[in-house]
């Protein structure tokens, strides 16, 4: 417990509030007036518009191509489901950079669309949706259908016995069951559009702009500190909120379901209209997520002169002068920072999680909802905040390899807070008691019964936390040098220049970021069981 | 010298006041004593302390007043895996991810035992359990029976000093249950184990006892041998909890008792003076009503596989349980008379409940 605090002190609070205070404090007075400034803005209010409604759009876009994605998921017994869950999951551990540049393949200048039908969506804002669309597909699948496939149904065959048609013990049964499962994963993607900002700063163009790109341009382009705080204050405030609606119903999911083995719950279809519900699920499986996945491979293949590995052999030549060393070395830079970040956060996260088991207290439980803020606060106010705060004596971190993985671990934790969590709490503590009446001691106890439990729980949140820190973009785009770029630090350099070799060779390094964290989550969904469906 | 004794034993649990602790122990002021080889079986109604009891002894839970001796040492101090006990837990709680061997010789590897010696004791409590061969099975794909088996040959494998069984038999289905009953109280006579064992249920509780403890909200509410506690039940506590309803207040004069039935006959020597007692149903018989001193109408018959309980209504006076053999039984609405057994009555001297 105190580690993890003073860890999120260090590095979570302490860079925030420093460059909070570094943009408000003139003179050592407090400038709260000019929170009311910025807001009155008039382009600030803008951005503040566009970023909730875009967040909104997202979020009831997702939940209806999703919601029956998860029905099928949850009921339905057909070949290849294991692969493709696995699949439809791989856009959420991809980096923002990778979406926003397969979406580019797709929709934008000289994308598929454009090729076919002369159709381009990147200066839409429909591209910026679709995109949330594909990355928070798995979110809605993974809470809701997870749930769903649990949940028994001879409740609802209970409602028919008592005289209630299908739908209407569909609509009295299963769904107020479900209700706070859909609420805590529509609340998810709206945390995660309402800070998006990977995806619309490389399809928003400059006409869309949400806070957290706001704050990136306020910061690292005009360099206007004190507007940058002022909204990084708002999107605190905007995701504590949401935080804090997220916890009352995930409090209200704890309500008394009657939970069965999934294992038994779906069957094949039966009859046209469930096969073409299938079918159509399988088609937006196939058009949503798979072809903008396809699309940018092919890319990464198609340059002038012909097919070929022309982008990728330009990758490990340094002459382009976009990088002082060959791109090919982002791969090991990034292997080596996720490595580091996924130890440091399967350490926080682990002692954490192990806190919040052993102990209810309220004290403790609030801590529960501090860590999730990671998830939510502008990544790169934290990243800039690193820069600025970690400075000076005693934290000189400047120039140390370690701050990389410090801030992508940040991100890391919750994930693996949330994927060990029901794992610990599951683990009944009268084992324990029984190893210790057979001759065990506590230590021993541990290791003997604990620990065979929570190994394949650990990997899976190794895995997770390994993913995020692998594709964090936010935070690494600051403190990254220039010397040592990480994967989608050089995604995004590459995007940022003309050129169709610099496009390809974004393209094709993308395409190896995807290879990488698809890898890492197919080994984790072998490891993954049912019994143990987390958060996300 | 007793294996394990209790010595003014406490537990109490904590978030409530300091009164209100007081009053509701867990275990209040209990003192025990179990001799080697001997079986105990303490008996309750659920929350009457018999877990935490158990629970006190294996040092799972720590006291809040008292003593626990094992062996005639102190055992403060002395943390679970050290006390040289066994306790089979209500549930089982075998350990999901090892097999049926690796349960069962966890602890002989906590002990340090060699291989080949975990494999031999392993095969023979297998054997002695009734599951020979079964090391390689995994734990989920065994039946309720089989896990106890197994939880129990897992408990007897460090040959621990002391065997105690949480509600051993309570999950089981009834046939089950009774033949493992006589098959356990053989097999402890075999192996010499001294036992300590809790349950609700009387019939388990006699079958595989030699002593009985009643236990009442933290307190001991009598000890003896089965027979002696089905005999004489120290209290009408005690006697409603074996079963028994037919309870009331009544005054000893000699050998006859007032009670809202009538003058109702007891034993020789019964102690005198206004007391509680107990009318076993067998001692209820019904007669031709020229012979009886209490006629009742009967308001229900019980079929109980050996015989009827027929329950009687007299007029102005607590209901009546008889026992009827099955031929005899007269239909619910008859009206019949009623005579007492004085070797089916017994005053219970100890405190009415509250």
């Amino acid at each position: 417990m105190t580690v993890p605090a003073v860890f999120f002190a260090l590095f979570f609070a302490y860079p925030v509030v420093a460059i909070v205070s570094r943009g408000l404090k003139v003179g050592g007075h407090w400038q709260f007036g000019r929170i009311a400034d910025v807001l009155g803005q008039s382009d600030i209010r803008h951005v503040l518009w566009f970023t909730t409604w875009q967040a909104l759009a997202s979020t009831a876009l997702t939940l209806l191509i999703a919601l029956p994605g998860a029905y099928v998921f949850a009921r339905f017994e057909f070949r290849g489901k294991q692969v493709l869950r696995a699949a439809v999951t791989v856009p959420f551990v991809l980096p923002t950079v990778v979406v926003g540049t397969a979406f580019l393949a797709l929709v934008g200048r000289g994308g598929l669309l454009d090729e076919l039908w002369g159709v381009r969506l990147d200066t839409t804002v429909w591209a910026i949706l679709l995109a949330h669309v594909f990355f928070n597909y798995a979110v809605v699948v993974r809470t809701v259908g997870g749930l769903w496939s649990q949940l028994d149904p001879r409740q609802e065959e209970a409602a028919r016995m008592l005289g209630a048609s299908r739908w209407t013990a569909w609509r009295k049964v299963t769904l107020p069951a479900l209700g706070p499962a859909v609420a805590a994963a529509a609340l998810m993607v709206f945390l995660f559009t309402f800070t998006s900002f990977g995806v619309v700063q490389i399809l928003g163009g400059p006409t869309f702009s949400t806070l957290e790109v706001e704050i990136y341009r306020q910061t690292a382009q005009i360099f206007d500190l004190s507007t940058a705080a002022v909204l990084t204050i708002v999107q605190f405030a905007a995701v504590g909120a949401i935080l804090a609606v997220h916890a009352w119903s995930v409090r209200r999911r704890e309500s008394a379901l009657r939970l069965v083995d999934a294992a038994h719950t779906a069957r094949r279809p039966r009859g046209a209209g469930q096969w073409a519900l299938l079918g159509g699920v399988l088609a937006t499986v196939a058009v949503l997520i798979l072809l903008p996945l396809g699309v940018l491979i092919r890319r990464s293949f198609e340059g002038a002169g012909g097919t070929g590995l022309a982008y990728y052999k330009a990758l490990t030549s340094s002459d382009s002068g976009v990088f002082l060393v060959p791109p090919i070395e982002a791969i090991g830079n990034s292997l080596q920072y996720a490595l580091a970040a996924t130890a440091i956060a399967v350490l926080i996260g682990g002692l954490a999680a192990a806190a919040l088991t052993r102990n209810t207290s309220r004290l403790v439980r609030g801590f529960d909802a501090l860590l999730m803020l990671p998830l939510g606060v502008s990544a790169v106010t934290v990243g800039f905040g690193f820069l600025i705060a970690l400075d000076k004596p005693p934290l000189d971190l400047r120039g140390t390899w370690i701050l990389v993985p410090l801030a992508q671990a940040l991100v890391g934790v919750p994930f693996v807070v949330r994927t060990m969590l029901p794992v610990l709490r599951a683990v009944d503590g009268r084992l324990r008691e029984a190893a210790a009446v057979l001759g065990a001691s506590p230590l021993r106890a541990w290791r003997e019964v604990d620990l065979p439990m929570v190994r394949r729980a650990l990997l899976i949140a190794a895995g997770f936390a390994f993913a995020v820190s692998l594709g964090e973009f936010g935070a690494t785009v600051f403190i990254a040098r220039p010397d040592n770029p990480t994967l989608p630090v050089a995604v995004a350099r590459l995007l940022g220049r003309a050129g169709d070799l610099n496009y390809g060779q974004a393209m094709a390094l993308s395409t190896i970021l995807m290879v990488v964290c698809a890898v890492s989550l197919l080994l984790l969904e072998r490891i993954r069981t049912d019994r143990t469906t987390g958060e996300f | 010298m007793a294996l394990l004794s209790l010595d003014d034993a406490t537990v109490r649990f904590g978030g409530l006041s300091k009164k209100a602790r007081a009053a509701h122990a867990a275990l209040d002021r209990v003192d025990l004593e179990v001799a080697e080889h001997e079986i105990v079986c303490v008996l309750g109604p659920s929350g009457s302390g018999k877990s935490t009891l158990l629970r006190a002894v294996a040092g799972l839970q720590g006291l809040d007043g008292g003593r626990v001796f094992l062996d005639g040492r102190d055992q403060a101090g002395v943390p679970a895996h050290r006390r040289g006990v066994g306790l089979m837990f209500q549930d089982h709680q075998l350990f999901p991810q090892r097999d049926v061997g690796g349960n069962v010789a966890f602890g002989l590897r906590m002990h340090g035992a060699a291989r080949a010696e975990q494999e031999g004791r392993v095969r023979e409590l297998l054997e002695l359990v009734g599951l020979p061969g079964a090391e390689g099975r995994a734990v989920a794909s065994l039946s309720g029976g089989e896990q106890q088996r197994v939880a129990l040959a897992r408990a007897l494998a460090p040959r621990p000093r002391l065997l105690m069984l949480d509600e051993p038999l309570g999950q089981l289905d009834r046939s089950l249950r009774e033949r493992l009953v006589v098959e356990l109280r053989e097999l402890f006579g075999e192996l010499g184990t001294t036992v300590l064992a809790v349950t609700h249920d009387q019939g388990e509780a006699f079958a595989l006892a030699d002593r009985v403890v009643v236990m009442r909200d933290g307190r001991i509410a009598q000890s003896g041998t089965p027979l002696d506690v089905w005999r004489h039940p120290a209290d009408e506590f005690v006697a409603r909890f074996l079963g028994f309803d037919n309870v009331v207040d009544a005054t000893v004069v000699g050998e006859a008792a007032d009670t809202p039935w009538g003058k109702v006959p007891v034993p020789a020597g019964s102690p005198q003076g206004s007391a509680k007692i107990l009318v076993r149903p067998a001692g209820v018989r019904l007669v031709p009503a020229a012979d009886a001193q209490l006629t009742c109408t009967v308001t229900a018959r019980t079929f109980r596989g050996t015989h009827v309980a027929v329950h009687l209504q007299a007029s102005e006076a607590p209901r009546l349980e008889a026992a009827c053999a099955l031929r005899d039984a007269p239909e619910s609405g008859d009206e019949v008379g009623v005579a007492f057994d004085a070797g089916e009555i017994v005053v219970l001297d100890g405190l009415s409940p509250a």
